[in-house]
């Protein structure tokens, strides 16, 4: 459970070392195309380790969903970029979301039955909420392009359904 | 003789039709950028509801305790009406997307 807090609280700061350069260094289109295609590859990776792991038919299914979702999002945002020959750049936020990711996976690998499922959609929950969070505030408003602002806008009512859905989910593991 | 029995059929079938107590329509809902459009639907029972999924990710309709139907991307499904009263209808897979359908007899 500390450890739980512990790597909700490295998010939230993660996150929130996002918003305070949100004045000072704005992330270029590149750059977001980038945060926004990991952000998705971290929340399939998550899927498919909940469906190796998971015994809960809710949880596998939720977990599917969010593959194919996150999955339907990141050929879109391929598309797009390949469209308007931008190429995502690798970027501070992209490495610390998936240092965090990968640590979260490598916790989460530990547990089994009940307290993976409810490690694994507790953890969606924030994840959504934070990611939902930094498109909101950062993400969104720095995009010069319209089409990848309309992209992410989706992407955020998208996932904003997922943060609902997880919350559902968690509800019926309790 | 060919026509008086044309004219037989003709009331056969206007007799026919009348014994139907509305005629059906198919009333179109359209999911784009994560909205059903319209949001708020009134309709009679053995009406249709057309779903056409214009968003790049698969929606459901759904009612608690009732109908489940996934409109898979660029697709769409139709589905019966079959009891009158209001229901509440959702995406299971994004529960912020909702919407209400009155059916009446």
């Amino acid at each position: 459970m500390f450890s739980r807090t512990m790597t909700a609280l490295a998010v939230l700061s993660l996150l929130g070392s996002i918003s305070l350069a949100h004045a000072a260094d704005k992330p270029t289109d590149p750059q977001i195309a980038h945060i926004a295609y990991t952000a998705g590859i971290i929340d399939i990776e998550a899927a498919k380790q909940a469906i190796a792991k998971s015994k809960n038919k809710d949880v596998v299914a939720f977990a599917r969903d969010m593959m194919r979702d996150h999955e339907a999002v990141n050929t879109q945002a391929l598309a797009l970029v390949k469209k308007l020959k931008v190429t995502p750049e690798d970027n501070d936020t992209s490495r610390s979301l998936v240092k965090a990711a990968t640590a979260e996976r490598a916790k989460q690998d530990k547990f089994d039955g009940t307290a993976f499922d409810k490690a694994y959609v507790t953890n969606e929950v924030t994840y959504h909420k934070q990611v939902n969070g930094a498109l909101e505030t950062l993400l969104i408003p720095s995009a010069k392009n319209a089409e990848l602002k309309s992209l992410l806008e989706t992407g955020l009512k998208i996932f904003q359904g997922h943060e609902q859905h997880a919350e559902h989910v968690a509800a019926g593991l309790k | 003789m060919a026509s008086q029995l044309k004219a037989w059929i003709s009331i056969v079938l206007i007799l026919g039709m009348g014994s139907i107590p509305a005629r059906a329509e198919t009333i179109r809902v359209t999911i784009e950028k994560m909205v059903f459009t319209p949001a708020v639907i009134t309709a009679k029972v053995g009406d249709r509801i057309e779903w056409i999924n214009k968003d790049i990710v698969d929606h459901t309709t759904t009612v608690k305790g009732g109908w489940d139907v996934v409109i898979s991307s660029g697709k769409a499904a139709t589905l019966q009406l079959e009891q009158a009263g209001p229901v509440d209808f959702y995406c299971r897979f994004h529960p912020n997307m909702k919407g209400r359908v009155t059916v009446t007899r």
